[in-house]
């Protein structure tokens, strides 16, 4: 999406159609009535308040993961560790609670350190990653991975071990916090918080911002372009993807703060979502940029709540969601192949 | 626990690592050729799903294993495209196929979720099945555990024996170089990327037609196995016996955790599925870490001796990957 000629609009135009074609075409193969089971999405994510409040729940952590992926995509990293930043910022936050729940101290301030928490949990998370590459070079794709199953077990050990529910242990968790721990939301039944909505908007405005405007992202952005160039120029190439990986950690850790404080109340086995994975697709599709990346976190959160009710109404599997979100990047990805052939061969000719 | 226990659980180390073993060498065979296949955890369940549906449909497990094959390729053969043809990251491509493949084949598999199909069945080889020890871990084997021996050494005698197997070598790691030879870089890392997916596409047929019959969505355990494949690629260093060597570890460590949860009540078994791992990135991590420049510059200030130790023990572990790995080639 990177100029607004409409040769460009055309092509990313037909990359939706031919995604949601090919989408068709899947559904068509199950057996399904696809008219039905599109009608299904948009109601299940449109149909009420209610699930207008649920997208914007799953937007948040969303919006957040792709904020802090921005950054270290502009310094040309491809942190697949996001997943595990996440749940780190939940076991931090998970841990925080548990240290200071019986300290008397004001609910807003544990609250307000345990978010903290699990920004330092991201942020260590991902500054391992970081160090991974920097000193044991180590791909941080691979890393990443590497560090994913880590976290995945640490946290199963830690719901299955030291903070299981008193008598069995189970997948569904830690015992809930108590209600006063509980971020404050739009009514008693929601999941939505105000603040959690805040902190991610002003998590994308300050991303905007920072790598538009300043400095810093001047040179995070020299880095990403050619980094033996911005090291002979000066810039300390290192040091400035660390900053990058512990960002994106800090915006991740606060992603699995939320889904601890507001809404699982508690630290669950998935706790992550795949939130990571879907930032990823979702900083690709808007090419690492940020001004649209609220826009299209909101319609992917949008398919992901919809297509919750696809199973109950229609006995097909919620997956569809991500089938036609992958379609959608990759054909994007292709399109973009396209039409650079298209322009070298006008320039060439 | 008894001697024959042991012995048939080894056996079934072997058995279990045979999807691993197809995984890690058709992803070798690409990355050689230069093109990383990322969408290798799509790739797995993909397959697995669409293997086990043909095999259903048919009543033939070979079938199965065509079809896996068949989708395995086509999937390499949009990273082949994306990145050859069209000059997209190949890691962008592979890592949402790898979303797009599991989605999928969650989505389609939904109707065929639980059914019991034909599997493959075990064929002891007559007269080597009664070698004491031996018979029992190697020769009372399905047949596509037998092909996975046979594939890591016919892989590793292309790569590093033959012509066609040096020209391989030559387009991942020179491309100019096997250019200017007269090799077509291209067109070969369309057919070795094609190749390496086709391989690595026996992987879900072997789980869900025999490893793990069946097809179960979400629950079939097979989630993550793709992301260790590639992980044990690089621990394999590009090389089929250490790559073998990585899988047969892996799957070693899956079943030591089995075998050891009644001695660790405190340890949930969920932990101990995830435990190799950890273990994986720190091998990854001592892989790799030859080749980090402080590692030289900390070593030249050693003396003389124990630099000679320790610069000789990580070279014994290092792996360089192939140099034109995830780079497109352009002549001119």
């Amino acid at each position: 999406m990177r100029s607004k000629s409409p040769a460009n609009v055309l092509l990313q135009l037909a990359a939706v159609i031919i995604a949601l074609a090919l989408t068709t075409i899947v559904l068509l193969i199950s057996r399904a009535p696809p008219l039905a089971a599109y009608a299904n999405i948009v109601l299940g994510a449109v149909g009420t308040w209610e699930e207008i409040a649920n997208v914007l729940v799953s937007w948040v952590p969303l919006l957040l993961v792709t904020s802090g992926l921005i950054l270290t995509f502009t310094v040309g990293l491809w942190n697949i560790g996001i997943e595990g930043q996440i749940i780190l910022g939940a076991i931090f936050t998970t841990w925080a609670l548990r240290l200071l729940q019986s300290s008397g101290l004001p609910p807003a301030v544990i609250l307000t350190l345990s978010i903290l928490a699990g920004m330092v949990g991201g942020a260590l998370w991902a500054m391992l990653a970081g160090a991974l590459k920097a000193f044991g070079g180590v791909n941080e794709i691979f890393g990443g991975l590497g560090l994913n199953f880590v976290a995945t077990a640490l946290n199963l050990w830690l719901i299955f071990g030291p903070w299981k529910r008193p008598g069995v242990a189970s997948m569904s968790g830690t015992v809930p916090f108590p209600h006063e721990l509980w971020l404050p939301t739009l009514s008693a039944q929601s999941r939505l918080s105000p603040s959690a909505l805040i902190l991610a908007i002003a998590g994308i405005v300050i991303v905007y911002f920072l790598v538009r405007g300043t400095h810093f992202g001047l040179r995070l952005k020299a880095v990403g372009r050619n980094a033996s160039a911005a090291y002979l120029l000066g810039v300390p190439t290192w040091q400035y993807m660390m900053v990058a990986f512990a960002l994106c950690g800090v915006f991740a850790g606060v992603a699995g703060a939320i889904q601890v404080t507001s809404v699982y109340n508690r630290l669950i086995p998935s706790i992550s979502s795949g939130y990571g994975y879907m930032g990823l697709m979702v900083a690709m599709l808007v090419n690492y940029q940020a001004a649209l990346a609220a826009p299209v976190a909101l319609f992917f959160a949008a398919l992901n709540v919809g297509s919750i009710q696809l199973p109950i109404v229609l006995k097909l599997d919620s997956s569809l969601a991500g089938v036609l979100q992958g379609s959608l990047v990759l054909l994007v990805i292709l399109g973009q192949g396209v039409r650079q052939r298209l322009l070298t061969r006008d320039t060439s000719a | 626990m008894n001697a024959h226990l042991v012995l048939v659980g080894l056996a079934g180390v072997l058995t279990a690592a045979a999807p691993v073993l197809f995984g890690v060498i058709g992803e070798t065979i690409s990355e050689r050729a230069g093109v990383i296949n990322l969408s290798m955890n799509g790739t797995i369940l993909l397959t697995a799903m669409g293997g086990f549906a043909i095999a259903l449909a048919s009543g033939s497990v070979v079938l199965g294993f065509l079809g896996g094959m068949l989708i395995g390729g086509a999937v390499a053969l949009i990273v082949a495209f994306a990145s050859i043809t069209l000059r997209q990251s190949q890691v962008a491509v592979g890592f949402v196929l790898a979303l797009l493949c599991r989605d999928l084949s969650y989505f389609l598999g939904n109707p065929i979720m639980g059914s019991t199909g034909p599997r493959l069945s075990i064929l002891p080889i007559p007269g080597l099945r009664e070698i004491p020890l031996l018979g029992v871990l190697f020769f009372r084997q399905d047949i596509m555990t037998y092909l996975s021996f046979i594939l890591i050494i016919v892989a590793w005698l292309f790569i590093f024996r033959t012509r066609p197997g040096l020209m391989l070598r030559g387009i991942g790691e020179r491309p100019a170089a096997a250019y200017v030879r007269g090799a077509n870089v291209n067109r070969l890392r369309y057919i070795y990327t094609v190749i390496g997916g086709a391989v690595a596409g026996l992987a879900g047929p072997i789980y869900s037609l025999s490893v793990k019959a069946g097809w179960k969505g979400t629950i079939s355990g097979l989630d993550g196995i793709g992301w260790i494949v590639l992980a044990i690629t690089i621990f394999g260093g590009w090389n089929p016996f250490r790559a073998a060597f990585g899988a047969y570890l892996f799957s070693l460590l899956q079943w030591l955790g089995l075998v050891l949860q009644p001695a660790l009540p405190g340890v949930p078994s969920q932990v101990l599925q995830v435990a190799p791992f950890p273990l994986m990135i720190l091998t990854l991590l001592l892989v790799n870490i030859g080749n980090a420049e402080w590692v030289e510059r900390t070593l030249a200030s050693l003396p003389a001796p124990i630099r000679r130790a320790i610069s000789r023990a990580l070279r014994a572990l290092n792996a360089t990957p192939p140099s034109a790995l995830g780079t497109p080639f352009e002549k001119e």
